[in-house]
């Protein structure tokens, strides 16, 4: 029997995969990473894209995580996925966003409300256009 | 005969109250049990995630996040309120604001002054009526909430956190204990507590390779834990909204069944009161005759 390393996949709305594999391939930051049973430990901040996991049947599931964190001891990979695509821009658009409604509705303004609002959305929609453009880039290259 | 009609209209409006809150509490029981679905799903995640900042913990020691930080001397402390979008949840929500107004009185007395952050729209209306200073706030998250909404909500807490402004975060939810209870809790959610068990120590040294650095994972694991945390929250008190809905509204369908038994016997007496009456006066009528 071969080798294997139990693979736990979870993301915050959910487990998504937990099993034994021969294989585990994902994109780290730096690159390309492939992690085979008794690895040494190892962490790491996953690029959005393929987590590969073969079984010893020599069969490959494919998982698609937005970013997320590989951690990785002798006998578990564990891969903490985002599911929200993560940038440091949209997060702070996030930010803005919540200030800004906190601050509208204690204001109970509703002058110009309409126009403010389909503004940010309208901000927040090319920021998110933005990432994605980013993350094609990222998995073209 | 115009009471026992009266009475009539009053129990035929009476059951179609009845209809609805039975709807109600059969909606808010299905719900529910995906609402506990999603609460537990949540759970693994936190927990590994608690598992590698605790290896982490053990394997840089020398470096210390702002979020792991000891304690400081407390002048502002951030609260985090989780709430429900709608009311008809019985006393879910205003037993929660009772135990925060508790709690933020006794921080007042010791010279703390507290700010908030509302996610659901019935903590924002409860700051508006009791004042106090909302950062930032997320609502109509719905039944099933999901984290990018409160990634932002999160992030100014945090944000302010690490520039000073606020020395403490503290999250303000409901526990779900079972479908009849929901507990009002407060938690501490920054500085993140030092693990409780001792760790047992490794029968060797051992660290991570990390990419890039320890300092970059350490700080994109810290977020996500609390926005974990925080998600986590807010599911479990959907769960709650969901719970105290049902036993709301059985209660108020039970309420509307005993009004109907007392309005119908009610209705019988006048009715058979005014069939004696009618009774009478035929029979008095052809005496006369």
């Amino acid at each position: 029997m071969a080798m294997t390393i139990h693979v736990d996949i979870v993301s915050a709305e959910g487990a998504i995969h937990s099993g034994q594999a021969t294989m585990v391939y994902a994109s780290a930051e730096v690159g390309e990473v492939g992690i085979a049973p008794r690895h040494t430990a190892f962490i790491s901040r996953l690029k959005p894209g393929d987590v590969r996991v073969e079984n010893e049947q020599g069969e490959q599931e494919h998982f698609y995580v937005s970013g997320g964190m590989l951690e990785v001891q002798p006998n578990v990979v564990t891969v903490l996925a985002d599911t929200a695509i993560r940038a440091a821009n949209l997060d702070e658009a996030a930010a803005q966003e919540a200030k800004r409604r906190a601050e509208e509705a204690l204001a109970g303004q509703q002058a110009g409300f309409e126009y403010a609002k389909a503004q940010a959305e309208l901000a927040e929609a090319i920021a998110q256009l933005r990432a994605i453009e980013k993350l094609r880039k990222t998995k073209r290259s | 005969m115009a009471g026992a009609k009266e009475i009539r209209t009053k129990i035929a409006s009476i059951k179609s109250t009845q209809k609805i809150t039975s709807a109600m509490e059969m909606v808010a029981a299905s719900k529910m049990r995906k609402a506990q679905d999603r609460m537990s799903a949540s759970r693994p995640y936190a927990d590994k995630m608690l598992q590698v900042i605790h290896h982490l913990a053990q394997a840089t020691p020398e470096y210390r996040h702002t979020f792991m930080a000891t304690e400081r001397p407390r002048k502002r402390v951030g609260y985090i309120v989780v709430s429900s979008d709608r009311g008809l949840c019985g006393g879910l929500n205003s037993n929660l604001f009772r135990r925060l107004s508790a709690e933020i009185k006794e921080q007042q007395a010791a010279g703390v002054e507290p700010v908030f952050c509302a996610i659901g729209s019935k903590a924002l209306g409860f700051f508006k009526r009791f004042g106090g200073k909302v950062l930032a706030q997320a609502t109509h998250l719905g039944d099933t909430p999901h984290i990018e909404d409160l990634i932002g909500t999160v992030k100014v807490m945090l944000d302010a956190f690490e520039a000073g402004e606020i020395d403490a975060i503290y999250v303000a939810s409901n526990e779900f204990v079972n479908t009849m209870t929901q507990r009002p809790e407060i938690r501490q959610l920054v500085p993140i507590a030092p693990a409780e068990k001792p760790e047992e120590a490794l029968p060797y040294h051992w660290d991570y390779i990390y990419e890039p650095d320890a300092h970059t994972v350490l700080d994109a694991l810290l977020t996500r834990y609390i926005e974990s945390l925080v998600y986590q929250s807010v599911v479990e008190n959907v769960a709650c909204e969901q719970a105290a809905r049902m036993v709301a509204m059985k209660a108020a369908s039970d309420n509307a069944g005993n009004l109907i038994d007392e309005l119908q016997l009610v209705y019988n007496k006048a009715r058979q009161a005014a069939i004696t009456q009618e009774i009478s006066e035929i029979v008095s009528g052809a005496a006369a005759v």
